[in-house]
């Protein structure tokens, strides 16, 4: 009886989550979530009552690519956290997987690299089941709007990893820009490059 | 010529056959999406793309069962190519040395791409651009499919065997 209770659970849950297995598309709305700060607190983006919308970056600390977008990452929070655009980074990543990912050496990271935004655990791999990211790092840039947290790009932080092409597309900071000022970004999607993020079996 | 010399002269010509054999097995050539698509369009081989990088360890640790998956059928139409994602300064000082280190025998080459995004989008519009990826194309009978997952050998030979 419990095993048929638990299968029909399974089956409803897997039915329920069907629309969301791929994740945000620009225009949808965002959930909101509440995770554990690397300070130890709980943070949600409900609690950013000024704030205009939220850079959200997927992110670890074992990834190269996400190594090399880190200092990008923290210039975004530098640039536009006044603006009303906060970064808020999460790390969906396994530690038994990705021990590098773990709670404490999350907040050893942080340490370090003296974060100015939110470094957040996603230990069950709620949130990141809920936006679809796949690779480490990927963005997802959200706007309030009446209707709630409107995703207004998604992808990658920009098309040039290393960084050594004039001709570099910088796919986040456009994005703010024009909601900004209050247009709507001309590119809304890009792909993101980089380490998959792999998701434990239910 | 003196014996001593031509001796030297041996051991020199052995010496460089010897380096241009270790160059040409640790051979990486880099490979355009252009190019690539022109490599895998031959209708009578089964083509098994793997995009890795050596910064990515999943895709570190299933690459030796594409290259046994090449040595098992190297007399039938398949064919394992091995294409490096890593960062476009890294084919020098990280995939050569790697391929090398690692005497890999399938064919390796290195992604020539003035970004991922349009690579990535060339390869596959619904590759989210995480690695590891594999993508298997039989022209012959219309297969082209891309596998976002890791493989054991087992799960690797079952793709080929169902797609070949």
């Amino acid at each position: 009886m419990k095993k048929l209770v638990f299968l029909i659970i399974a089956a409803v849950s897997a039915l329920s989550f069907k629309p969301t297995a791929t994740g945000y598309k620009p225009g949808d709305i965002a959930t909101d979530f509440k995770l554990k700060n690397v300070n130890g607190k709980m943070v949600s983006l409900a609690d950013y009552t000024s704030a205009k919308g939220f850079i959200v970056v997927f992110t670890c600390n074992h990834c190269p690519v996400a190594r090399a977008y880190e200092k990008r990452i923290e210039a975004l929070d530098a640039k536009y956290a006044a603006k009303g655009y906060p970064v808020i980074a999460i790390c969906s990543s396994d530690p038994d997987m990705n021990p590098t990912d773990s709670y404490a050496n999350l907040q050893k990271r942080a340490a370090g690299k003296n974060y100015t935004f939110p470094y957040l655990a996603d230990e069950t791999q709620d949130v990141v089941r809920a936006y679809g990211a796949r690779a480490t790092p990927t963005v997802y840039v959200l706007q309030k709007t009446a209707n709630g947290l409107t995703v207004q790009y998604t992808g990658a932080v920009d098309n040039d990893e290393e960084q050594s092409d004039p001709a570099r597309i910088n796919y986040v900071e456009n994005a703010v820009d024009a909601l900004l000022e209050n247009k709507t970004p001309a590119v809304t999607s890009s792909k993101a490059f980089g380490c998959r993020i792999v998701l434990k079996s239910a | 010529m003196s014996d001593d010399c031509q001796m030297k002269r041996r051991l020199f010509l052995l010496s460089l056959f010897s380096l241009l054999f270790l160059t040409a097995t640790a051979q990486v050539n880099t490979i355009t999406y252009a190019q690539l698509e022109q490599r895998v369009s031959n209708p009578d081989t089964v083509y098994i793309v793997n995009f890795w990088a050596t910064w990515c360890e999943p895709c570190v640790k299933e690459l030796p069962y594409f290259d046994q998956l090449q040595q098992k059928y190297k007399d039938a139409p398949l064919k394992v190519l091995l294409v490096s994602m890593d960062f476009k300064s890294k084919l020098n000082s990280a995939v050569t040395p790697f391929v090398k280190k690692h005497k890999m025998q399938a064919e390796v080459d290195f992604a020539d791409r003035n970004n991922d995004q349009e690579f990535i989008d060339a390869v596959d519009k619904d590759w989210s651009g995480a690695l590891p990826a594999t993508l298997l194309v039989n022209t012959k009978k219309g297969i082209r499919k891309l596998y976002e997952q890791t493989f054991s050998y087992k799960e690797l030979n079952n793709i080929y065997q169902t797609n070949k």
